[in-house]
């Protein structure tokens, strides 16, 4: 494993999986099983990846039956009957002494447990196979075998033993310091099953494990998995399954999950460990995967006695909160269990085991596939894939697929499947939960409220205010609108002020903290539309023992919505009536005229506090920041918070009580978030709450009493953490709460390791003396300064908006002012006073690169180096789309862009086929590079097609893992018309793209649009956080030829401010980090790297590129040019100088000119010439990633900037000589394989004379995105227009891999006799699909899952025909396709703005979430449509319009007609009674936005 | 903040002017105001720019977009508290300024600005009419004394300023009332000079001193400021003129505009007798000199009942619109007319005198001009070019000569020993406004040369924190940061 240097930390890395399982339902053993298993994994290679060495994999493993036949006979000693003994391989040290070491240890352990050592046995492998990384890493390998000695022991008391014997093995060998120690390592300890695991590409595993071949070697079930990383520093200990289960995807709250794993260990105690219960601690080792920890845990909670199936509901629990349907006895156990545990959160499909029973589940966003096949011979397959294994349809009984939140589970002993409802049923059943609540849990609203006022005896709020650091702009920006509104405010044009440690104006701890966020590897989520999935609420009270399972364990206070008012603190103060609750209140005050020592002397005296408050049984700890005086000033909330939520830890205690954090501090959401993060369970912002008050009374908030006042407030900032918390792809808050999802910018190690350890911080900063002297110097401001009549009371911030010595900002009125003289006058000199003002405001702290100055000159003439013509075509101009800017805005910066060559960026909004052809007058308004993000808007295959790079926006430098909306107002008949959708209908980009929740989607995506544009580079959009050095690699490994690189700062459009300000780091962090370790791994020649994000002058551009950029992108600075003069209301529709407005009249205002686009350009391209001609390069890729050209500028003094370390960023790695730094060769995207190219090879009549052709083909799962490549190629010669109607038909047999029919184009019919996989249908542009079960299939098709999840996603115009169920998310962001289907899982026609969507069956939940287009009819035969659908807008009615009816009667003909449906045929067959089933869902914006259309006359 | 649409609902309005033949009656101001409603949708006109380039184009550092939205919404205390945060005396710059702001306003790129200049006007009448403004002396003082030398605009609001600090303020002022050029050169149709009177009876009652015939280096000594202050600001303006150095300027009937203006304020203010004043009554008044002050001599001698009015400058006549090469947010120079041009003159560009000619009395009977052409070359001063065969020659009575200021009067500089610029002004720079002498500071035009009153509040205000500063070690007053946008 790679260490940490420079900007990489190996932490960050991720994985995602291909996992599955398969058994024999009755029991039959045989070897075959284990050919298939590693079958499954084959067919699904492309889900996983290989790295450098082309032989290592990053992982892959098997667990099955434990072959007792083939041990007796394999073993040269005699073994007990088969269950009686357990075995498993054990990883051991390469050195024989050490190897020696460990078995001693390990067999000393067993028998201090009563057991036996029955013997050893070397486990026969061939080493020839390993890859170079793998063999580096390869353990010795031996398999041992333990019997129970005479004592008569169940089986489970066997097992107890066994744990407690490997744990303390594992602790003993993990401290002793021997050199190879980590290669000691059990894969498994079971009766059951047994694990053979390692760095292994999956074919390999069964020639590495000779025994896997052997006849005798024989299962019932086998578990494979295989791993993607992002990265390629794996280990073979990492390689899954684990002992009980493996998982594809990621717990994003990990680091919350397993330190409070850790402080409940206090408090467990069990008869059956009785005093050993010590010995097995840590329950959870540090420093493995996500998987791994959980598997741990896992194990844990089944020693206390609780089944798998019902660990797994514990864990990960389906969505109850908000369910109004589940049944009572469930919800009462999942909300008793969220007492004990907070859900392992992130996207996750967990297939487990523990021999009995084999399984999986779904987390309750349902966010990975998980297909399975039940055959007629009794086999039952589970996979992220159908069609892995070849099946005659013949012998298929069902198909199906784990649904979100739900379980699906064979009973190995019974050899039956029992159904999510017959298991949980049974575990709800078991303890009678419901009454357990009803008596222990107290709900804060229940308690009831005293009446007082919403002021203490204390100083006047103006004095406290100042001491809090109080702006105006926090009153107006922030709280007035949140209060006022409930819900959190929003601005535009992202950030261009400098980051807490570069600022010169005093700061909030927090601000020194950036929000994670979800990009590629795992999928933020959307709260709003998903609503249904989120839950904001906390328990307060201590835990209790997790072994025991009873009513103590619910003796807890919900709170809803933990941001409370101080009248609910004043209830839980008072709240004596229930001796479960023990609430202590301890000031965070210290003196301030004592200074640095005495606050850190305060804060241990806090955890002293604290700790004596639990040990006399205090529960509820109020940390509060009352009081504040002329001699005493507070604590920093978040530092007192995090101190001692970690303190608390370390001594053990903090499972024993729960934080309340009372402060005058917190007012965004931001604040908010972290102090959840680190450990708060709710915060009470009093002097938020005195300041709306008075706002009130002002009349400042109208319409609303203080408590409604107060009340909105904390709605808002409840919907605001939700969507920090979403952001990072976490759905509730109490998994949120603790993990820590943050990294500090400005920070010294000294302090964050002090008091919010586990945090990363890289480039170090200022400590707790800094702090001090922040909080004195708002103290003295507020006590020991007389205010000056005349002067205002509170500054004004200028955080938001400029001010004269507020914040600042790189854009000011002068630096605006200069740049439009220069590019208006075309005056070079006007120019350099611009970039003499970007780049010395910056050297006087503004960005981490003014930090920088150029060294080791090596002057050459400038005459040397390249010319600008050459060097402008490396310049690109930033994704804002039509409809973000006006048509001419955005046309201008195309024009100019091309005019030298450069690029520019359609933004994620489609673009005008008119734009694809030349003016006559020479000028192209066509924009080289084509973005695809979440909402997929007019991404048809021409569109794709004429574009020379297509952009993947992953995430978006303004606001990281977050989705847009451009409202129903903006989208003008033009807009509509560009992003294929319909007028006046408001259009949603959903937070994730819904085809990439995982790197191997992305590598799929990737797949997909390089298929339908073979010329086009694939360009991936990532923005700068920890650990996007690793996601560039994935990024890499998935084969993108850019990988961009975003600055936090960037940006047009709206923008919640919390995200503008907090979320995202600056490019200089991220591209270091990017170059760094796509350099490490030897992936750097493999990608173009590109940056941006604030990019102003010549100057920016040279340190991007000697950092490792070797294109680069301008946004602002070129908006700038065209007039803008950032008035920061893009988010209004009223840009005064017509860019970001629709307005017609207000366009008229646009006077922006290609030239002065170009003139900017040219410019920049200058200064770095000159720049360069300095440093002695000649081109750029000379100068890409030359870092020793930079120094830390020693010249700039300022007490919080000194403590910076910048040699991270700096840090040059070192590898190979040889090894590229720049890109030096193309991707090799394997498309030549692809089925397409053996389609065109028989198409030609079809494609070139237009004749009717059918072809008849086989496929596969490996055959993706078929039609990709055909469409690309139709649309070349002919446009958006495509071929005449079913002009090439193509008949499939088999299962058709991910993407079929992507962006499948007119004129084709693709009809699939089998099944298919997701993303069936993306992006369709035109053509018609037909999905049907084969017609020797006994399957009936109404109850068949015959596609998967994600399907028609961004299509915009095409039929779809699909004779059986689909996954979940049919449908979404549909704006022209028209489809049906049998019946849809979760989430059906999500944000759907157009076409139709014809259900004839069951849909699941959340039916509809932001559809605001299009209309969908669902035959209701089951009348569980209205318990599913998300009502929200939408209309629901009859099917009773004359049109209606014929229109959906046509299309139920159509469907039949094209499959044969035997439910349409019923439905056809009694059309009068089956009509006043369907219900027709007509969103209300449609049905406004089409009157409103035939009013304007533009509906035919 | 803000009403979002308000600059697409609302047309600029400005405040209305009483007729001509009804102002040119009296000297009094002839505005009309409009009305809370206009005045709030002028307010509502106010975009709330990220970037307030007005904010940046004010001397002063208004708050211009604060004080904006709270007119919008009614709430004029607010408005009032944030103007004054930045203007200790936005009556006199709500009615004088030239409102560089306006010329910064954004949506001056392409619509009429936001009427700032008179929003600022009306925030502050109305304070004043609702009592809000009024004297807070300050709760503690220190035992420092200040003098102030010179009480125009940037010594009072450097007294205040000083004042508030808690330091003990005697302005000095050589004339026998106070004010500066507010009181004796700009007319009461621009400035009543109630509104002085209004301001310095609440500085007055806020404990500064006001010593006025104090001519401090003739008839106070140098010494006595000296040995009974702790710091001095010397803010006495540029009052030395420019004069016009021809044949003729001797005669009787040629002017100094200042001499001019003076003495009919005098006569307004009922110090001076009609009959004891150079007055334009019947008389061919020949304006030299194209500015302000060329402004307020036409609209003086129109009131006075001159016969015919005239106005010279040399300068080529400017364009009515933005120049090219001055574009938005700077200063523009371009034609401004006046009310008082409206009053009736005869405007006359690229003119040049070259000479008085006179009776054999020595009374002014008329004057010889020649056309001038200007002659630009990139790098160079312009060139000021005769055109031959232009002469003409012009009847006058009077000739007033509005040529502007050449620097501070020397008695000061030289008494307290002060190192002069290269325009003569007092040496001093904005890092501190400190000159050579310790103790000895000078503020607004007799350090920066002759400029507009909301640059001699701003030096006032920035001077008296550094004075403080000076005094205490440190100073609490505001102090302006250095945003300002440039001339071009």
């Amino acid at each position: 494993m790679l260490t940490r240097q420079g900007m990489y930390l190996p932490e960050f890395e991720h994985d995602n999986c291909g996992a599955g399982f398969i058994c024999s339902l009755k029991g039959v053993k045989s070897n075959n099983i284990i050919h298939k298993a590693l079958q499954i994994l084959e067919k699904l290679e492309h889900r996983g990846a290989v790295n450098a060495d082309g032989k290592t994999g990053d992982g892959a493993g098997i667990l099955i039956d434990i072959p007792h036949d083939f041990f007796v006979k394999n073993c040269e000693f005699n073994l007990p009957k088969e269950q009686a003994y357990a075995v498993s391989n054990v990883f051991l040290p390469k050195r024989e002494n050490q190897r020696k070491f460990c078995i001693e240890i390990f067999e000393k352990h067993i028998t201090e447990q009563g057991l036996d050592v029955i013997g050893w046995r070397d486990v026969p492998v061939d080493e020839s196979v390993l890859g170079k990384i793998a063999a580096l890493t390869q353990p010795f390998i031996k398999q041992i075998f333990i019997g129970k000695s005479n004592t008569i022991l169940d089986d489970f008391q066997f097992n107890l033993k066994l744990f407690i014997a490997r744990k303390k093995t594992e602790h003993e060998i993990n401290s002793s310091k021997i050199s190879e120690m980590a290669f000691f390592y059990l894969p498994s300890l079971s009766t059951k099953i047994i694990i053979y695991k390692g760095l292994l590409i999956p074919e390999d595993i069964k020639l590495f494990y000779k025994d896997l071949t052997d006849p005798l070697f024989v299962t019932r079930l086998a578990l494979v998995h295989q791993r993607f990383s992002t990265n390629t520093f794996p280990t073979w200990d990492l390689a899954q399954p684990f002992r009980y289960m493996c998982h594809n995807g990621e717990i994003n709250t990990l680091r919350g999950n397993v330190s409070r794993t850790l402080s409940r260990q206090e408090l467990m105690k069990s008869d059956w460990f009785g005093d050993e219960i010590k010995s097995i601690f840590p329950i959870i080792l540090p420093g493995k995967s996500d998987s791994a920890q959980m598997d741990m845990l896992v194990e844990l909670l089944l020693m206390t006695g609780r089944s798998l199936p019902e660990v797994m509901m514990i864990l990960v629990p389906e969505a109850w909160e908000k369910n109004p349907y589940m049944p009572e006895a469930k919800k009462a156990f999942y909300e008793y269990n969220s007492c004990i545990m907070e859900p392992w959160d992130g996207p996750a499909s967990i297939p487990f085991t523990d021999g009995n029973y084999i399984g999986a589940v779904l987390d309750r966003n349902g966010l990975r596939p998980s297909r399975y096949s039940v055959t007629k011979d009794g086999f039952v397959i589970m996979s992220s894939e159908t069609g892995v294994i070849e099946i005659d349809p013949k012998n298929v009984a069902s198909h199906g697929r784990l649904e979100p939140g739900k379980m699906f589970l064979v009973d190995m002993n019974q050899g039956r499947i029992i159904n999510d409802k017959e298991i949980k049923d049974e575990i709800v059943s078991r303890h009678p939960y419901k009454k357990w609540l009803e008596k222990s849990l107290v709900h804060l609203a229940d308690i009831p409220p005293k009446k007082g006022p919403i002021e203490h005896q204390e100083d006047p709020l103006e004095k406290r205010q100042i001491v809090f650091g109080y702006t105006q702009e926090d009153l107006g920006i922030i709280i007035q609108p949140m209060s006022q509104l409930g819900k959190e405010p929003i601005g535009s044009m992202g950030n261009d002020s400098p980051i807490a440690i570069l600022s010169e104006k005093p700061q909030l701890i927090y601000n020194y903290f950036k929000q994670l966020f979800a990009q590629v590897t795992n999928p933020p989520l959307d709260g709003i539309r998903e609503e249904l999935i989120t839950d904001i609420s906390l328990t307060l009270g201590s835990d209790t023992n997790i072994f025991k399972i009873n009513e103590d364990q619910c003796k807890k206070l919900k709170i809803q919505n933990p941001v409370i008012s101080k009248h609910d603190l004043d209830k839980i103060k008072n709240y004596t009536q229930n001796p479960d609750f023990v609430v202590t209140t301890i000031a965070m005050l210290y003196e301030v005229d004592k200074g640095l020592n005495e606050l850190e002397r305060t804060l241990i005296d806090l955890v002293k506090q604290a700790s004596k408050a639990i040990d006399q049984g205090g529960n509820i700890i109020i940390l509060s920041d009352r009081g504040v005086s002329k001699k005493m000033a507070p604590i920093p909330a978040l530092l007192a918070c995090s101190f001692v939520n970690h303190e608390l830890y370390k001594i053990g205690k903090r499972a024993r009580a729960s934080l309340i954090i009372e402060s005058a501090e917190p007012r965004e959401v931001h604040h908010f978030a972290l102090l959840f993060g680190f450990g708060a369970s709710a915060v009470n912002p009093y002097i938020v709450n005195e300041i709306v008050s008075k706002q009130v009374k002002e009349q400042e908030i109208l319409g609303f009493d203080y408590l409604e006042a107060i009340n909105n407030y904390n709605k808002a900032v409840g919907l605001g953490i939700l969507k920090v918390m979403n952001k990072i792809g976490i759905s509730t808050l109490n998994s949120y709460r603790g993990s820590q999802l943050f990294e500090c910018i400005g920070l010294n190690t000294k302090i964050v390791n002090q008091y919010f350890p586990n945090t990363v911080t890289r480039i170090q900063g200022i400590g707790l003396r800094e702090i001090e002297r922040e909080i004195c110097k708002r103290h003295t401001s507020a006590y020991n300064t007389d205010t000056i009549d005349g002067s205002l009371h509170l500054d004004f911030g200028g955080q938001y908006k400029w001010r004269r010595s507020g914040e600042k900002h790189a854009f000011n009125p002068l630096t605006v002012a200069k740049l439009q003289e220069s590019v208006r006058s075309n005056k070079h000199s006007t120019f350099k006073e611009y970039s003499d003002l970007v780049n010395g405001q910056s050297k006087k702290l503004m960005t981490i690169r003014g930090l920088f100055e150029f060294a080791n000159f090596d002057p050459i003439p400038l005459e040397e180096v390249e010319p600008w013509t050459k060097i402008v075509k490396r310049f690109k101009t930033g994704a804002m789309s039509y409809g973000s800017i006006s048509k001419e805005a955005h046309e201008n910066l195309a024009i100019a862009m091309n005019r030298i060559g450069g690029k520019s960026n359609s933004g994620e909004g489609g673009e005008d086929q008119s734009r694809f052809y030349k003016d006559s007058n020479g000028d192209w308004k066509n924009s080289a590079i084509k973005q695809v993000a979440s909402g997929r808007f007019g991404v048809t295959s021409n569109y794709l097609t004429n574009a020379t790079e297509i952009q993947i926006k992953m995430a978006q430098g303004a606001k990281p893992g977050e989705g847009g909306q451009l409202p129903g107002s903006k989208v003008n008949p033009d807009i509509a018309k560009t992003r294929n959708s319909t007028p006046y209908v408001g259009l949603i980009s959903p937070p994730p793209h819904h085809d990439i929740y995982s790197i191997e989607d992305l590598s799929q995506l990737i797949y997909d649009l390089k298929s339908a544009n073979r010329n086009a580079r694939i360009n991936v959009k990532l923005v700068s956080e920890v650990g996007v050095g690793t996601v560039a690699a994935g990024v890499a490994k998935a084969k993108g030829d850019v990988i961009l690189i975003s600055g936090h700062d960037g940006g047009t459009g709206a923008t919640p401010l919390t995200s503008m300000k907090h979320a995202g780091l600056p490019w200089e962090l991220g591209l270091a980090e990017a170059q760094q370790t796509l350099v490490l791994n030897n992936l750097r020649n493999r990608v173009v790297l590109e940056c941006d994000g604030q990019l102003k002058t010549g100057r920016d551009v040279a340190i991007a590129c000697l950092l490792g950029a070797e294109e680069f992108g301008f946004a602002t600075a070129p908006l700038v040019a065209s007039g803008c003069v950032m008035m920061r209301v893009c988010h209004l529709n009223t840009c005064p100088v017509g860019i970001a407005t629709q307005n017609p009249e207000l366009r008229k205002k646009f006077k922006g000119k290609p030239e002065h686009v170009v003139n900017f350009m040219y410019f920049v391209a200058q200064e770095l010439r000159e720049i360069m001609a300095q440093l002695g390069f000649r081109t750029v890729d000379e100068m890409v990633g030359q870092v020793q050209k930079l120094n830390r500028n020693k010249t700039i003094d300022f007490y919080k900037s000194n403590g910076l370390d910048l040699s991270p960023v700096l840090h040059q790695v070192s590898v190979p000589e040889g090894t590229k730094v720049f890109n030096t060769e193309a991707q090799d995207h394997d498309l030549e394989k692809s089925l397409d190219f053996k389609i065109i090879r028989q198409a030609h009549p079809a494609l070139f004379r237009k004749e009717k052709t059918v072809i008849a083909s086989k496929i596969t799962n490996r055959d993706r995105a078929f039609g990709a490549i055909l469409s690309n190629e139709i649309s070349k010669i002919y446009g958006a227009q495509g071929l005449p109607d079913n002009t090439l038909k193509i008949n499939f047999t088999g299962s058709a891999g991910q993407s079929f029919g992507a962006f499948a184009t007119k004129g084709l019919t693709l009809v699939i006799n089998g099944n298919a996989n997701d993303y069936l249908g993306k992006g369709l542009s035109g053509a018609k699909l037909v999905v049907k079960v084969p017609d020797s299939s006994t399957l009936i098709p109404d109850k068949n899952v015959i596609i998967g999840n994600v399907a028609l996603y961004g299509a915009t115009s095409g039929e779809v025909y699909i004779n059986g169920k689909a996954g979940e998310r049919f449908c979404v962001r549909n704006s022209g396709g028209v489809a049906v289907v049998e019946g849809i899982g979760d989430h059906g026609c999500e944000y759907m703005t157009g076409g139709r969507a014809v259900i004839l069956g069951e849909v699941g939940r959340n039916f509809g979430a932001g559809m605001s287009g299009g209309i969908a009819y669902v035959y209701n035969a089951y009348d569980t449509f209205n318990i599913n659908c998300n009502k929200k807008g939408l209309n629901i009615e009859g099917v009773k319009l004359t049109d209606d009816i014929s229109e959906l009667k046509s299309l139920v003909e159509n469907h039949y007609k094209a499959t044969l449906s035997p439910l349409a045929k019923r439905i056809l067959g009694n059309w009068k009674i089956h009509l006043p089933k369907f219900i027709k869902v007509l969103p209300e914006e449609y049905k406004q936005a089409l009157l409103r259309l035939a009013n304007e006359n533009l509906v035919e | 903040m803000g009403k979002t649409i308000g600059f697409l609902e609302y047309k600029r309005v400005d405040e209305g002017i009483k007729k001509v033949e009804h102002r040119l009656k009296n000297y009094n101001e002839f505005t009309v105001p409009l009305e809370e409603k206009k005045l709030k949708e002028q307010g509502a006109r106010c975009m709330d720019c990220g970037i307030p380039f007005c904010h940046s184009g004010c001397p002063l550092g208004n708050f211009i977009p604060d004080f904006n939205d709270k007119v919008y919404k009614g709430r004029w205390k607010e408005a009032a508290q944030i103007l004054h945060a930045t203007n200790n005396f936005p009556e006199f710059t709500g009615r004088l300024c030239p409102a560089p702001c306006e010329e910064a306003c954004v949506l001056g790129i392409n619509e009429d600005p936001v009427t700032i200049e008179n929003i600022e006007k009306n925030i502050v009448e109305i304070a004043f009419k609702e009592g809000w403004i009024h004297a807070n002396p300050p709760e503690k003082r220190t035992t420092k004394k200040v003098a102030v030398i010179g009480s125009g605009p940037a010594g009072l609001a450097a007294a205040q300023q000083l004042n508030r600090a808690g330091h003990k303020v005697t302005v000095f002022e050589r004339d026998a009332k106070v004010g500066g050029l507010l009181r004796y050169g700009i007319p009461d149709f621009k400035l009543e000079k109630n509104i002085i009177d209004r301001r310095l009876a609440i500085l007055e009652a806020e404990g500064i001193q006001f010593k006025t015939n104090a001519h401090v280096g003739k008839n106070v000594s140098i010494e006595t400021i000296k040995a009974g202050f702790d710091a001095i600001l010397l803010s006495g303006g540029a009052s030395q003129r420019r004069g016009i150095p021809i044949k003729g300027n001797h005669l009787k009937g040629v002017h100094q505009a200042m001499d001019f203006l003076k003495m009919s304020n005098q006569y307004v203010d009922g110090l001076l007798k009609m009959d004891s004043i150079l007055s334009a009554k019947d008389k061919n008044v020949i304006v030299i000199g194209g500015g302000d002050t060329g402004s307020d001599c036409i609209g003086t001698s129109n009131r006075q009942g001159a016969k015919l009015v005239t106005n010279f400058e040399i300068l080529s006549k400017p364009s009515q619109g933005r120049p090219a090469n001055q574009p938005w947010p700077y200063w523009p120079m371009r034609l401004k007319t006046t009310s008082s041009h409206k009053e009736g003159v005869a405007r006359h560009f690229s003119i040049s005198t070259k000479e008085f000619l006179g009776d054999k009395n020595g009374n002014l009977k008329g004057l010889k001009t020649i056309e001038v052409e200007w002659i630009f070359k990139e790098g160079e001063r312009p060139q000021l070019k005769e055109i031959p065969n232009t002469e003409k020659q012009w009847d006058c009575d009077l000739a007033l000569l509005a040529l502007g200021f050449v620097g501070a009067e020397k008695t000061l500089a030289e008494q307290f020993g002060l190192e002069l610029d290269y325009r003569t002004n007092i040496k001093a720079t904005t890092k501190d406004y400190t000159t050579n002498v310790a103790g000895v500071f000078t503020a607004g035009d007799m350090r920066r040369g002759q400029s507009l009153i909301v640059w001699a509040i701003s030096e006032g205000r920035q001077a008296a924190h550094h004075i403080d500063t000076y005094l205490m070690g440190r100073s609490n007053l505001p102090l302006k940061d250095n945003n300002d946008l440039p001339r071009v």
